[in-house]
């Protein structure tokens, strides 16, 4: 078990290394002149020479990423150009936001699908086709849509939620979960159609496996076949589904952290792009690629759990 | 020679695929759900065409007189908050959001399907290089990618779209290469590749014609990613402002949302409809090819013979006597009928009037060829028929209660306490992800109500008693850890474990090691006769009743044909179908005949566990 971690950490840290080149590569090496274009037209051949020094630019692009290494190593990730915030600050700062999130909807999706799924396969009829109609209509449509649509029916015309803003959970839990409960729904959807579907069909296809019989055989109750045994069998498919979507619900965070006006990492990642923040997206990229690596991790561990083949190999 | 008949099957095999292809578009048009999707999405191509043309205001034409003006003649859809003609945006906003996506779909299509068919079709380290690359394109999310991109190459869609393109490419990557990687080596490959046709046109004619429908489905959902992804990115307002899309018109009106929601209507249901539309011509296009791939993929009941053949009714041969003539009945079958429904509504009878009795002490064989329906007797007394299959007929009647009839609930309390059940095929008749140990303890604490250590401590016993030499280490294993042996003689602890009166085993013998088959009949037999049970033994080997049974029953297609103690048979085989057994086992066995020989083949469903995964 010990050598699985070692090997999964160890191809993670390869991951995120390889991340780093090509994204430092094509974002300092692939947008012509970088000081140029943040000063604008008018600026005057000195002034741009001037601010290419003054960043770094003017050196070789071996030694840029060299500097850049040699700050990362010690918790150095540079300073955006434009508010001159060190990128680990304004990174940090708005994690716990994102994370608050994406966690939310990764639970969501992990408790609805569950029960959707279970349901699905042991009650079939009307329920059956009821949450296969819903699953394709969540795979299909995409989670902004439906985040201005909660927004405008439940924020704009029933006033149950404020539609925009975010309250910090330390200063009001309450208003936190309210802050929170549009956003991390509009971002579950799409997961939940996904996982339900898988789990769904995994539970399909255990139950027919030979062991559920001679469980039954035994006289076991049905809850602690369904739940226990086949249940069981039947999560690591799912979850394996659940760890891809997490990568869709960092992406998803962008856009939906735009439309409730929440102050996290979405939020940076459009404004940084829209100014052209190299050192700021150079960041984002990294810490995202840092979660989705951690996040592949826990779902491997977490499989070893569910699977004794797995965690004994 | 060789050559004009390789080009002959190409030909033939080409034209099918023309043919197929046909039908698959037929098929198509006769589902109501895939013809209004595709209904929407030629209309949704058309506007994207034509519609520019007939808008009748020039999109990007502000004026202040028309901010958020109501629907009116000329402004057929109002205005927006530049005064903009909403429906005239709408028009062009098609042709880009679609073009947009379409230029992702090509670019995905072109470096997925190309990937694809050089890794598919040359292998080697071109495999290894791109599985590497697909890993790391997922491992950030699309949108993450694109707004680095746009950090530094700037707001321009297509440039968007053709990045987005490279990262969905692994869709259809996976696919050709699985599909290629299967079917490079098949025989018409071989023979095409023999027969000197140049590797572009075995790619072209043989191995495109496989991709093709799976790539259209692939086409469909990747076309409904580009499309949100590409609103989504709009919606951030970091496209291009110049040019009207979908998604910037939906973040327009999402930022009037107070003043004039409605504004956000026509953007969203324009991109919702759309993506629903390919979502579900993916999901019939999919129904249709997995159809035509594989028809009639469903199952049918494990009854083959007994389906077939017409169920005969002739008389059963019956032999009285033996010595448990006068012994208590411990279950009594009558008249039993077993039947499956079938697609069309009816109800397949795969088991007709079938009787018999067993005695307490008694084991009573079931014996007859794959389909003769002794599986299924065994499996309507325990009422755990597979999905689709009652009892239609007939009473089984346990200890005063009909099993036939009785509630869910009681015959639960009854299995496992009463009745219990030995499987045929042991590995697969555990629960891979429990230890040995817990999937003994756990129907012991529920159906004995005792306490887990108590348990624990019979369970011990238990897999003492059934000759398995480490109980404590077997107790802790996985199933996948021991020998199919050893998980048979388990499942047999697990069978007595409550102490039932009535044991039901499936060819508890057929899958194990020949070597290992006597010591687990023995192990059967030392058992019911200390814990008194009755037994059914459902078996295909002569040599299995002779061995342990006290009353057999012949079974063909559904029927008992004859019945009566185990020495008046051998004796005395009267039906014809008993006799052509018994000649059978004769054949086979031969002059040595020293190894018990099966009389028929094993039931193809059910492959035995050969000596590899006995360790």
């Amino acid at each position: 078990m010990l050598s699985f971690i070692a090997r999964r950490v160890a191809s993670g840290v390869v991951l995120v290394l390889t991340i780093s080149v090509i994204a430092f590569l094509l974002l300092y090496a692939g947008g012509g002149d970088i000081a140029r274009r943040l000063l604008g037209e008018d600026a005057t051949p000195e002034t741009v020479a001037q601010k290419a020094h003054e960043l770094g630019l003017d050196q070789p692009l071996i030694a840029q990423f060299a500097n850049w290494v040699a700050g990362v190593l010690h918790g150095d990730f540079g300073t955006s150009w434009f508010t001159s915030q060190p990128v680990s600050d304004a990174i940090l700062s708005r994690l716990s936001v994102t994370l608050s999130l994406v966690f939310g909807a990764t639970v969501l999706i992990a408790i609805v699908s569950v029960v959707l799924g279970v349901l699905a396969a042991t009650r079939r009829g009307w329920l059956d086709a009821a949450v296969q109609v819903l699953s394709l209509v969540g795979t299909a449509i995409p989670a902004f849509l439906i985040a201005t649509g909660l927004v405008l029916v439940f924020a704009i015309n029933l006033r149950w939620f404020t539609p925009t803003g975010y309250v910090q959970f330390a200063a009001s839990p309450s208003g936190w979960l309210a802050s929170v409960t549009l956003p991390v729904v509009a971002l579950s959807l799409g997961g939940i159609a996904a996982v339900t579907q898988q789990i769904r069909g995994s539970m399909v296809d255990s139950l027919r496996h030979d062991y559920v019989r001679t469980l039954e055989s035994r006289g076991l109750n049905r809850r602690t076949i369904v739940l226990q045994h086949v249940l069981r069998n039947a999560a690591g498919p799912g979850l394996a589904v659940l760890g891809v979507h997490f990568v869709g619900l960092l992406g998803g965070a962008v856009i939906i952290e735009q439309i409730f006006a929440i102050p996290g990492m979405g939020q940076v990642a459009v404004t940084a792009t829209s100014q052209g923040d190299i050192p700021l997206v150079m960041g984002l990229v990294i810490a995202t690629a840092i979660l989705v690596v951690i996040l592949n991790l826990l779902v491997d561990l977490a499989q070893g759990w569910l699977n004794p083949k797995v965690r004994l190999s | 020679m060789i050559d004009p008949l390789a080009g002959a099957s190409a030909d033939a095999a080409s034209a099918a695929a023309d043919r197929s292809s046909r039908s698959v578009l037929r098929r198509l048009l006769g589902m109501p759900i895939a013809v209004l999707s595709l209904s929407f999405l030629v209309l949704v191509v058309l506007v994207a065409i034509v519609g520019p043309f007939l808008a009748p205001y020039n999109p990007n034409a502000a004026s202040a007189a028309l901010v958020l003006g109501p629907i009116t003649p000329e402004h057929l859809l109002g205005t927006d908050s530049a005064g903009r003609d909403v429906f005239s945006r709408m028009l062009h906003a098609t042709r880009f959001s679609v073009a947009g996506a379409l230029l992702a779909l090509v670019v995905a299509a072109v470096i997925g399907v190309t990937g694809g068919l050089i890794a598919g079709y040359y292998g080697k380290w071109f495999e290894g290089l791109s599985a590497w690359v697909v890993g790391l394109v997922q491992a950030l999310p699309g949108i993450v990618v694109l707004l680095a991109a746009r950090a530094v190459l700037g707001p321009s869609m297509w440039t968007s779209m053709a990045i987005f393109g490279v990262l969905l490419s692994p869709a259809f990557y996976r696919l050709v290469y699985s599909t290629v990687s299967a079917v490079r080596d098949e025989l018409y490959v071989d023979a095409a590749r023999v027969s000197g046709l140049s590797d572009a046109r075995i790619i072209g004619r043989h191995i495109l014609t496989v991709v093709r429908g799976p790539a259209l489905v692939q086409a469909s959902f990747v076309t409904g990613v580009a499309i949100a992804i590409q609103a989504g990115l709009e919606f951030l307002g970091l496209g291009d402002l110049s040019i009207p899309t979908w998604g910037s018109m939906l973040s327009e009106g999402f930022a009037n949302i107070y003043t004039n929601p409605a504004l956000m209507l026509w953007p969203s249901l324009a991109i919702g409809l759309t993506c629903m539309s390919l979502v579900l011509l993916a999901n019939s296009l999919r129904d249709v090819f997995e159809r035509s791939g594989s028809a009639g993929r469903r199952r049918p009941p494990r009854t083959g013979g007994a389906a077939q053949a017409e169920i005969e009714r002739e008389q059963v041969v019956r032999h009285d006597g033996g010595r448990f003539a006068d012994a208590e009945v411990l279950l009594d079958v009558r008249e039993l009928a077993v039947g499956y429904a079938q697609d069309d509504g009816s109800i397949k009878t795969v088991v007709e009037d079938v009787s018999l009795t067993v005695h307490r002490g008694e084991v009573h064989g079931l014996i007859g060829e794959s389909g003769s329906g002794k599986t299924q007797t065994a499996w309507s007394v325990l009422r755990l028929l597979p999905e689709g299959g009652r009892i239609v007929g007939g009473a089984i009647e346990f200890e005063g209660v009909d099993l036939a009839s009785v509630s869910a609930g009681r015959m639960r309390g009854l299995r496992g306490a009463k009745i219990a059940y030995i499987p045929q095929e042991p590995m697969s008749n555990l629960d891979p992800s429990f230890t040995i140990g817990s999937q003994l303890v756990q129907p012991m604490c529920q159906k004995l109500g005792i306490s887990r250590s108590e348990a624990r401590r019979r369970a011990l016993d238990l897999l003492d008693r059934v000759g398995i030499p480490q109980p404590e280490r077997t107790f802790a294993a996985y199933p996948h850890e021991v020998s199919g042996g050893m998980a048979q003689r388990v499942l047999i602890a697990g069978a007595v474990s409550c102490g039932p009166d009535l044991l039901i085993a499936d060819e508890p013998t057929t899958a194990l090691d020949v070597t290992v088959q006597a010591d687990v009949l023995d192990l059967l037999r030392s058992l019911q006769q200390e814990l008194k049970m009755g037994v059914i033994l459902v078996t295909h080997n002569f040599g299995v009743v002779a061995d342990l049974c006290d009353t057999v029953s012949v079974m063909r297609t559904g029927r008992i044909v004859e019945t009566g103690p185990v020495d008046e048979i051998f004796a005395r085989p009267t039906h014809p179908y008993t006799r052509s057994l018994f000649d059978a086992v004769l054949e086979e066995i031969g002059p040595e005949g020293l190894e018990p020989v099966d009389v028929v083949e094993g039931d193809e469903e059910r492959t035995p566990v050969s000596e590899g995964a006995v360790k």
